[in-house]
């Protein structure tokens, strides 16, 4: 070997590495740790318990819906896209009868193929009870959100066609929650739903590779994965359940972990000071009163609906809470393609408020006395006794003595079951929930008309308005998605200008981050997307 | 000796029973519904109805507890609500988490206890006493979850000396008596401990002063006995009332501490429980109150029969 050869092969040693750290795509980098609000890691089956939070840590990571949720950029509400339906239609001749084109070539984790029989089998399994895979938890945790749904069948390997109730144009919607799994899989882990638990298969872009009950769920890339540009950039995953918000902090100081799901607004600053970053984005989920309009309320004159409106001081509110939540002044937040043009705008205008509630009887020798129920804590209920307190005293500088009735979440879950009509619920003005409005159906249908009274449904307030029962009926009929939208937008208008409800705050789905996390977007949604992270 | 056992074993009989009663009740006279917990918020009227029909909740009250008797009778307590798994395999891993933490906390409260007792008592209105006392207090007066938050501020995110929360390190499967374990149990143990340790050492120094007013102290310094000799026979004497406490405290940890697990993330059968409440997981809540409560009473029979071996004059009574 000559001199120069080996000068060459020694340079080629020492520069070959950095050239391929320079030239080939970042792969496989780091294990993130997050700390979940979560007490236990939800179900791993494909239907998934504990809310949104469960979806988004062992649904969309572990299963695809025949539609998924656009996660990728963090300016505009997500969007519907194609999961594991490429196309989606509603049959010409008749629209109750959707036809769904199944994507071919995807694999769950097990290795079976994705195909018209797994979508098959996921529908029996939920909704039919006399098939032998028919498993109770799943039935539980997808009916409600699937109520469109009537009747499937196979046309052929990769195609399906599903039958609704009457004509529903949000079918695409609910098919997001329809989590796909793989009947092989069920097979060899002896159709038994609780092995299947233990050893989930799916078809998304992540694979399970550890689970211990209420401590961790560990998950790995699938390599794999039918969406490229989905495939996971970090080496792992670990999921944690830390429900005390002090410990989830303390977890992220102390390094062990390096996300944290919903920090305390207490230890914002501190968290800031340490280098982390606090991410927000405003998320589809109001923290709202929901009043009711019963004519025994001083809510079924809308005037007082007004007056309460405009006598909370919203932006203070925001900087009590350390800038986690914006501002609501309606359904949805103003940027939203449904939020419509409505005249009344909810503001911090006390003197207006005095105005309305003296042109309603109301003023300094009658003070208006209302009963609020509200709870502790709870699923996706932010920080309510101090939100509540700080409304308690708006309202009391324009004239309102508002009473809060304190519940523990699942008590306020039952009155709320009980509607506004509900003997229990007697002599109480309105109910402080928060509420999911990712789709139409959540964010705005559910809140009016006969068919959503308790405890059919979330129309709590008893609202009645023939306006916006007939433009319901319309957008279940509409399939453009602009001429939807429209109609949307004329709902939501109409709901606010009738202050249907008092606004207070949306939640922005606060999480800290450490500063080697990487990749993140927040999209203004429930969900995220782990796959384009990576760890620095 | 065995006709005091024997005694002691029928009256647990019935107080199995009353405990079994007691828990079923409790937890359906609590407000909120299990089945509106686990389902979603459109849930409709029939789906209720039919989840109801599920769980056997739409039966009458008395039959309910009737059928759950009769399984629990025969080791059988249900299925979780939420989870879907046993509530046998739900316990039986809260239950070994929380042991190893009673366990710890057991040891650090009695020795704690028993020497801070037997030091303040020996030195009755002096300085050692007075010291120990105020810490005594302290551990009586403040909130062990308050405590638990300190003692992670300061030792785990202040100082990075031990970890803040969990059983292990990253990836553990399981508890093992290794230091990369040991440090995780040493704070929830401290927390876990503070209360039971200063009851213990009021009740040891009460016990200590007692015995040693009585006549019976005087006479064996009169006859010249050793002053180990001495403490030997009061330690006897006042070790009937601190095992009662100790046993109870003991019982205590062992249903775990809701706050100091909640703090720790440790999932022992306090978080288990806890969470069952919040989420109206009702055979996991009746299953792990009804172990609970039985192990208490096993706990204070036994407990009974300690004190009977270092007191006969107990067994006569």
């Amino acid at each position: 070997m000559t001199c120069s050869t080996k000068l060459r092969r020694f340079a080629t040693a020492l520069l070959l590495p950095a050239l391929m750290g320079l030239a080939s795509p970042v792969v496989a980098q780091g294990t993130l740790r997050v700390a979940m609000t979560l007490a236990d890691i939800p179900l791993t089956d494909g239907a998934p318990d504990q809310g949104t939070e469960g979806v988004r840590f062992s649904g969309i990571t572990l299963y695809d819906g025949l539609t998924n949720w656009d996660l990728t950029q963090a300016e505009r509400p997500a969007e519907l896209r194609a999961g594991l339906a490429t196309e989606w239609a509603p049959r010409p001749d008749d629209p109750t009868r959707w036809i769904f084109k199944l994507r071919q070539g995807v694999r769950f984790h097990d290795g079976s193929v994705m195909n018209a029989d797994a979508v098959i089998f996921t529908f029996e399994r939920a909704l039919n009870s006399n098939h032998p895979a028919y498993d109770v938890s799943a039935r539980r945790q997808l009916q409600a959100f699937i109520p469109a749904v009537k009747a499937w069948s196979k046309i052929d390997e990769y195609t399906i066609e599903i039958e609704t109730n009457g004509i529903d144009s949000q079918l695409p919607f609910q098919m997001t929650r329809l989590f796909v799994v793989s009947p092989a899989h069920w097979e060899a882990v002896g159709r038994d739903w609780n092995a299947y638990r233990r050893n989930p298969s799916g078809t998304g872009p992540w694979r399970m590779d550890a689970l211990v009950p209420r401590q961790r769920m560990e998950l790995v890339p699938n390599r794999e994965y039918w969406d490229a540009a989905r495939r996971p950039r970090l080496d792992r995953l670990v999921l944690l359940p830390i429900p005390e918000v002090s410990a989830r902090t303390a977890a992220l100081l102390s390094n062990r972990v390096e996300w944290a799901e919903s920090p305390s607004p207490d230890s914002v600053p501190r968290l800031r000071q340490a280098g982390f970053t606090i991410s927000t984005n405003a998320i589809p989920h109001m923290w709202p009163y929901t009043v009711s309009v019963l004519p025994d309320s001083p809510f079924h004159d809308i005037r007082v609906r007004q007056a309460v409106n405009l006598a909370i001081d919203r932006d203070g509110l925001v900087q009590v809470l350390n800038g986690l939540a914006v501002p609501s002044i309606g359904n949805l937040t103003p940027d939203h393609p449904w939020f419509g043009t409505p005249s009344f705008r909810p503001r911090f205008d006390q003197a207006e408020a005095r105005r309305l509630l003296a042109a309603a009887g109301y003023g300094p020798n009658r003070r208006l006395p209302l009963k609020f129920i509200i709870s502790a804590s709870g699923s996706g209920q932010m920080y309510p006794l101090l939100m509540n307190e700080y409304v308690q005293e708006n309202l009391r500088q324009v004239g309102i003595d508002l009473e809060l009735q304190v519940f523990e979440w699942e008590a306020l879950r039952g009155r709320r079951r009980d509607g506004a009509q509900g003997a229990s619920n007697r002599g109480v003005h309105a109910l402080n929930n928060s509420w999911n409005s990712m789709d139409p159906y959540n964010g705005l249908l559910r809140f009016f008309g006969p068919n959503e009274l308790p405890p059919n449904g979330t129309n709590w307030g008893n609202i009645r308005d023939e306006v916006l029962e007939g433009l319901a009926e319309r957008v279940k009929g509409e399939f453009d998605p602009q001429r939807q939208a429209a109609l949307l937008a004329q709902i939501h208008t109409r709901f606010v200008d009738q202050a249907y409800f008092i606004w207070v705050v949306h939640d922005v789905g606060p999480r800290a981050l450490s500063r080697r996390v990487q990749g993140h977007v927040h999209a203004k949604s429930w969900y995220v997307d782990f796959s384009p992270l990576f760890l620095r | 000796m065995l006709r005091y056992l024997l005694r002691r074993l029928a009256y647990v009989a019935p107080i199995a029973v009353g405990v079994t009663l007691i828990v079923f009740l409790l937890v359906h006279i609590a407000p909120g519904d299990p089945i509106s917990a686990i389902l979603p918020d459109d849930a409709s009227a029939e789906m209720v109805a039919e989840a109801r029909r599920e769980y056997g909740l739409d039966k009458p009250l008395p039959v309910q507890y009737g059928i759950w008797l009769w399984r629990a009778a025969q080791g059988e307590l249900g299925t979780s609500i939420r989870s879907g798994r046993t509530v046998a395999s739900e316990l039986s891993m809260a239950v070994g988490n929380t042991f190893i933490l009673a366990v710890a906390a057991g040891l650090l409260a009695c020795v704690l206890g028993v020497a801070l007792g037997l030091v303040a008592g020996l030195a009755r209105d002096r300085i050692g006493d007075h010291l120990t006392s105020l810490f005594t207090l302290a551990g009586v007066s403040l909130p062990h979850y308050w405590v638990a938050i300190l003692l992670v501020i300061v030792f785990a995110v202040e100082n990075p000396w031990l970890p803040p929360l969990g059983m292990g390190p990253d990836s553990s499967d399981g508890w093992r008596p290794d230091w990369a374990h040991l440090q995780h149990l040493i704070l929830p143990a401290i927390a876990t401990a503070l209360i039971p340790m200063a009851v213990i050492a009021r009740t040891m120094r009460a016990s200590v002063i007692e015995a040693l007013d009585q006549d019976f102290v005087t006479t064996l310094h009169a006859k010249g006995l050793l002053p180990g000799r001495r403490l030997w026979h009061v330690l006897r004497n006042a070790l009937p009332t601190t095992l009662a406490v100790t046993g109870l405290q003991l019982g205590n940890m062992l249903g775990g501490s809701v706050l100091v697990e909640t703090v720790f993330a440790w999932p022992g059968t306090g978080f288990l429980l806890a969470n069952a409440i919040f989420q109206r997981d009702l055979p996991v809540l009746q299953g792990t109150m009804l172990v609970l409560s039985l192990f208490f009473v096993v706990l204070n029979l036994a407990v009974d029969l300690l004190q009977s071996w270092a007191d006969p004059r107990i067994r006569r009574a």
